[in-house]
């Protein structure tokens, strides 16, 4: 597998605050390689540095064979970004909107028609050309700026937090979409705060604080936590959080919405040990069983075990 | 710098301000409608003094003086004073801004060839009114004198007889319409395009625009050039409205007219583009543009107070006025007629200007775009 990116000790500093600390990677041509992370863990901040938008403080990546600081002139022509905001012009039409990314990438003449053509299609949007693009409805526009960023066939698209606010089934289809251009050997670059969406991803890399903490496909990041995952049900879990995660033989307790899942050492030993706790704090358990572990649980082990 | 890049922008900005009502009133309907406004408001002419009379001469000459007075069109006779002590009154209450006393024996010191004085007394609270009254009130007597034989009476030892040049009817509306264009324009361009990149970041589009391979001065000029386009179709309709409706002349040359209001705007909307992208958001950057361009214009660059009158620390501070070249020039064009070498200064200044405006724009995109 050829390298589309690679990144060696990429750092980004803010005065004395750290936002990307010594990352390192390398992703392959036709890969879906997602950033996972919360608020502020510098997936933004990373994909700003690999589209030239950002200088590093330190450290050097290469998209395409070309040095993001050195070579950012001839980079722009050879990447699609997209970015968190949906950020085409609302008071242009669809049409509109895509001759201006024409213009600006150097899309002319007879390819200019196919890529309208195939843009309008692949969005959904054919017989719709003369619509206002403010008047569409989210998943639609979504769609648009993607055929948008891709209009001059960049061999690397970066998607910044893609599908923020759009429906699960529109976030679906437009998966489908990135899925299509990555089978026609574009590399995915996507960043997100959605589990669901990390899933979608060939490889993941998790973020916390300006740190990758992990780098794997989902499958193995998942499969990594072998310790067992108890999933517990009760009347208060805020309360019951409190009462079982100083227990001995718990590794890690957090709620999930109104459940409880709790990491333990030993399956057999931990089920009485819980009850128990509970009891005296109170509570009664509904229920309780055994879980796989998700990449949210993935996540927070991580997180837990990096010293965050 | 590709050419094609840049009409692309062009071309999004004008679809972006045909579909923007209220773009285009500030664009075109504003500027018309301040011309009106400014050009009827702030004629700065004397005309219809209410003039007091006390005569204490009551005969055919006194009154004939009055008359003169009168038919002027420079003074209107309101009211007829009985006693010296009125006059206060009346001019304090404002019921007249002069009082004209004409002394018993007028008459007979005309007829006797000796000097007949007469007395004028103003409202000297409005001093330019005052003086301007003043100057009218010496012609009128002097024409009186001059008048019938009664030439030894009022006469001055010595006469001036003044032409008055390039306005000869010295109409304030004609020194003060070629100058509130260039007023009206500091305004209007800075303004219009002090919108135009905060909107792009406020609504999230110039991250998008900044990822392309689109160069700044391709983001700079193509956002420049329709603005260009309106600021010049401004400065017509407001030179053709005053030229029709205030009959101001027009005596110099047209395309030197348009070159020095190119660079003019090139500057003023440069300076807008460099504020809508350093402060990024459309109400600051409106507000900086309108302190930045408008208050200097309209305050020191000579539109209306002269600048050869100021202390010279606020003389030497007009200097990096641009409107006051641009009223300069206007006022040169329109009224006298000159050309590039009597107001070369002021092209050299409008120059700067607009190197400084351009040059502002294109560095305060440095971070974001190569």
């Amino acid at each position: 597998m050829n390298a589309a990116v690679s990144v060696r000790g990429l750092s980004k500093r803010f005065g004395a605050f750290v936002a990307v600390d010594r990352v390192s990677f390398e992703i392959g041509e036709g890969e879906v390689f997602g950033f996972l992370g919360p608020n502020g863990a510098g997936k933004t901040t990373t994909i700003k540095m690999l589209t030239g938008l950002l200088d590093p403080t330190s450290g050097e990546a290469r998209i395409a064979g070309l040095d993001v600081v050195g070579d950012r002139w001839a980079l722009k022509s050879r990447i699609g970004y997209m970015s968190q905001l949906f950020s085409l012009y609302g008071d242009l039409t669809v049409a509109e909107n895509i001759d201006l990314f024409a213009g600006l990438y150097g899309v002319r003449g007879r390819r200019r028609e196919e890529r309208r053509a195939w843009i309008l299609e692949m969005a959904g949007l054919a017989g719709q050309a003369g619509r206002l693009t403010a008047e569409l409805p989210l998943g639609f526009k979504q769609r648009l700026a993607l055929g948008c960023a891709v209009i001059h066939g960049p061999p690397v698209l970066f998607l910044d937090e893609p599908t923020s606010g759009v429906d699960p089934i529109a976030r679906r289809s437009f998966w489908d979409l990135i899925y299509e251009l990555s089978g026609h050997g574009t590399t995915v670059i996507v960043s997100t705060h959605y589990m669901e969406e990390a899933e979608y991803c060939h490889r993941l890399a998790l973020m916390n604080r300006g740190c990758l903490i992990a780098l794997d496909r989902p499958a193995v990041l998942r499969a990594s936590m072998s310790e067992p995952l108890l999933e517990l049900r009760t009347e208060d879990p805020a309360r019951a959080v409190e009462a079982v995660r100083s227990l001995p033989g718990v590794t890690e307790a957090s709620m999930y919405g109104r459940r409880l899942h709790v990491l333990v050492k030993d399956e057999e030993r931990a089920r009485p040990a819980l009850a128990e706790a509970l009891r005296a704090a109170g509570l009664e358990i509904r229920s309780i069983r055994r879980i796989e572990p998700a990449l949210e649980d993935v996540f927070v082990a991580r997180v837990r075990a990096a010293g965050g | 710098m590709s050419g094609r890049r840049l009409m692309a922008v062009a071309r999004k900005e004008v679809i972006q301000l045909r579909r923007d009502p209220r773009s285009l009133v500030l664009a075109f309907l504003l500027p018309l409608l301040l011309v009106l406004i400014f050009a009827y408001a702030t004629t700065l002419d004397v005309r219809d003094v209410r003039l007091g009379v006390l005569d204490r001469d009551r005969t055919a000459e006194s009154r004939l003086l009055v008359d003169a007075f009168e038919e002027s069109g420079y003074f209107s006779v309101r009211r007829h004073l009985e006693r010296y002590g009125d006059v206060d009154r009346l001019l304090v209450e404002g019921k007249v801004s002069a009082v004209l006393v004409i002394p018993r024996d007028f008459a007979v010191d005309l007829a006797a060839g000796r000097a007949a004085p007469v007395q004028l007394l103003l409202d000297g609270s409005d001093a330019n009114t005052a003086t301007i009254a003043l100057g009218y009130a010496d012609a009128i007597t002097a024409g009186f004198a001059a008048d019938a034989g009664r030439a030894g009476a009022l006469r001055p030892p010595v006469e001036a007889d003044a032409r008055v040049w390039y306005n000869e009817t010295l109409e304030s509306r004609n020194m003060i319409v070629p100058g509130l264009i260039a007023v009206l324009m500091s305004i209007i361009a800075a303004m219009l395009t002090s919108l135009t990149i905060a909107r792009e970041w406020e609504r999230g589009t110039m991250e998008q625009l900044v990822a392309t391979p689109v160069h700044r001065l391709e983001v700079v000029f193509g956002k420049l050039l329709p603005y260009i386009g309106i600021g010049l179709v401004d400065v017509a309709l407001a030179s053709l409205v005053s030229m029709l409706l205030f009959d101001v002349p027009l005596r110099g040359s047209v395309p030197f007219l348009l070159g020095t209001t190119l660079l003019f705007l090139l500057g003023a909307q440069g300076l807008g583009i460099f504020l809508s992208a350093a402060l990024r958001s459309q109400v600051l950057a409106t507000q900086a543009a309108i302190m930045v361009t408008y208050l200097p214009a309209l305050l020191l660059s000579g539109f209306i107070f002269a600048i050869a009158n100021m202390p010279s620390v606020l003389r030497l501070l007009s200097y990096v006025v641009p409107a006051r070249y641009y009223i300069e020039i206007a006022r040169g064009v329109f009224l006298k007629g000159v050309g590039p070498d009597a107001l070369a200064g002021a092209t050299i200044g409008l120059a700067l200007y607009s190197l400084l405006g351009i040059g502002l724009a294109v560095r305060a995109f440095r971070k974001e775009i190569a």
